[in-house]
């Protein structure tokens, strides 16, 4: 058993927390907040550089912004020329929802989602932002992007900007009310990627478009097979194959399989684990019969195990978010979730067992990991 | 030079100065002004269509305005308001 101290960075809906823990895993101490009374989408250390971090922060009243640190979290400077779209363009930036950092060959690249759908790119370390045309300025864009007035109460958004490591040019990005898109250019163009998966709340079947991914991540040891948690189930599917497959299916019938976030494990490509809510009805978003439990499979979702020692056994309405769940890479890998009313859970032994490592905090909108020392 | 009172969400961007001066025949010509004294503080008020931010308020000489066209003489006060919000 080998792990290296680890670093969560938590945003919220009031600010950032930071919090640091050592080799073990068993003892935490926390700083914060920053930006104390600003929506925090995200907070993502550069997986390149231990002293570049980035902020997507939106304060109640004022416009989005994103702010960068580059002394591990001492400082921060407001980004010059935050994500916005061009003049002219029929949108304007609500919110920076996610950041992706480039591959590392492109040290100073990092890639940003917004509300409404839009995607950035900056080249200096998220000083400056450029609109990526390709997919801004698609002339597909307002049908992918449909009804300004349908989709998540906190905007559609682009929720997910995945890199395939092999290959700079190839992305994938996830769109809550959209789908999931690929670019085999650097952006330049994008094409849908929803075969398989399902749309049913849409009055049309097995549509090119507008399905509801909640979260789409690629595994960085087999970047051929990704994995999303949609609206509509859990879905894998390998390249170049171009039809997702449900494997949400082999979940338990009362437990469903609908929730936010999908965290994979870091060294194992068969290895994934889902956070299950409740959706049906009114779609309370809640854990199932207020009983939470993370589902994990070991087998790329043939089955699914529950995992619930050391969480609530009643009572317990958690709700996690689609950001607000990641894995560490130490061995046994390390599992963080943050709830919407405020907790922070942690497993050191991959999901075997759960302890709440902080309470009272904000709505939990993102989680991220970093190994230091 | 016109007077502009800042809410406090904007302080950060003033150095904690809830009034301020800026120079300008228009309130977009003061927010331009705004933005080389203090800059960032255009964007978290207009966003990039020049549209001002719906949770914000404009008023020249205690009237509200709601264009940027809006003319503004230096005897006049601006004041930028932080709407009212819950949780």
């Amino acid at each position: 058993m080998k792990s290296r101290p680890v670093t969560i960075y938590v945003g919220t809906r009031k600010g950032a927390f930071v919090y640091r823990g050592n080799a073990a895993r068993t003892k935490w101490t926390v700083e914060g907040p920053h930006f104390l009374g600003q929506v925090i989408n995200h907070i993502v250390p550069d997986p390149r550089d231990p002293n570049v971090i980035l902020a997507a922060a939106k304060p109640g009243h004022l416009g989005p912004s994103l702010f960068r640190s580059l002394d591990g979290g001492r400082t921060w400077t407001e980004a010059s020329k935050p994500p916005a779209f061009p003049a002219g363009h029929e949108d304007s930036v609500k919110q920076v929802f996610c950041l992706s950092p480039g591959l590392p060959a492109r040290s100073g690249e990092w890639w940003a989602g917004t509300a409404p759908h839009g995607i950035f790119r900056s080249t200096d370390r998220g000083n400056t932002w450029e609109s990526v045309k390709g997919f801004n300025e698609h002339p597909l864009r307002p049908k992918w992007r449909g009804d300004r007035e349908q989709g998540p109460p906190d905007d559609p958004n682009t929720h997910s900007l995945v890199l395939d490591p092999r290959d700079a040019n190839h992305l994938y990005a996830g769109f809550s009310s959209g789908g999931v898109f690929e670019s085999t250019d650097g952006g330049a163009d994008w094409k849908p990627l929803n075969k398989g998966v399902a749309a049913d709340f849409l009055p049309v079947k097995n549509p090119e478009y507008g399905h509801d991914p909640h979260c789409v991540k690629i595994h960085p040891l087999m970047p051929d097979r990704l994995y999303q948690q949609n609206h509509c189930g859990i879905y894998r599917i390998d390249r170049p194959d171009d039809t997702w497959k449900r494997i949400g299916r082999s979940m338990p019938k009362e437990i469903g399989d609908i929730g936010f976030p999908i965290v994979l494990h870091p060294h194992d490509p068969d290895t994934a684990w889902v956070f299950p809510m409740d959706g049906t009805s009114v779609w309370p978003r809640t854990s199932p019969g207020g009983k939470p439990a993370v589902y994990v499979t070991r087998n790329a979702g043939k089955s699914w195990t529950r995992q619930d020692k050391g969480l609530p056994r009643s009572q317990a309405w958690l709700t996690v978010k689609r950001q607000a769940f990641a894995a560490d890479a130490g061995t046994p890998v390390g599992l963080y979730f943050g709830t919407t009313s405020g907790e922070l859970w942690a497993s050191r032994n991959e999901g075997a067992r759960w302890e709440c490592i902080a309470s009272h905090l904000p709505h939990v909108c993102s989680i991220e990991t970093r190994a230091s020392g | 030079m016109t007077v502009v009172h800042v809410p406090s969400p904007l302080h950060s961007y003033t150095n904690d100065r809830g009034e301020v001066e800026a120079e300008g025949a228009t309130l977009q010509a003061i927010l331009e002004d705004l933005d080389r004294r203090y800059p960032g503080f255009r964007f978290r008020v207009v966003d990039e269509q020049g549209r001002i931010r719906p949770t914000l308020l404009f008023y020249v000489n205690g009237q509200v305005t709601r264009t940027l066209a809006q003319a503004v003489a230096q005897a006049d006060e601006v004041h930028i308001i932080a709407a009212l919000s819950g949780g």
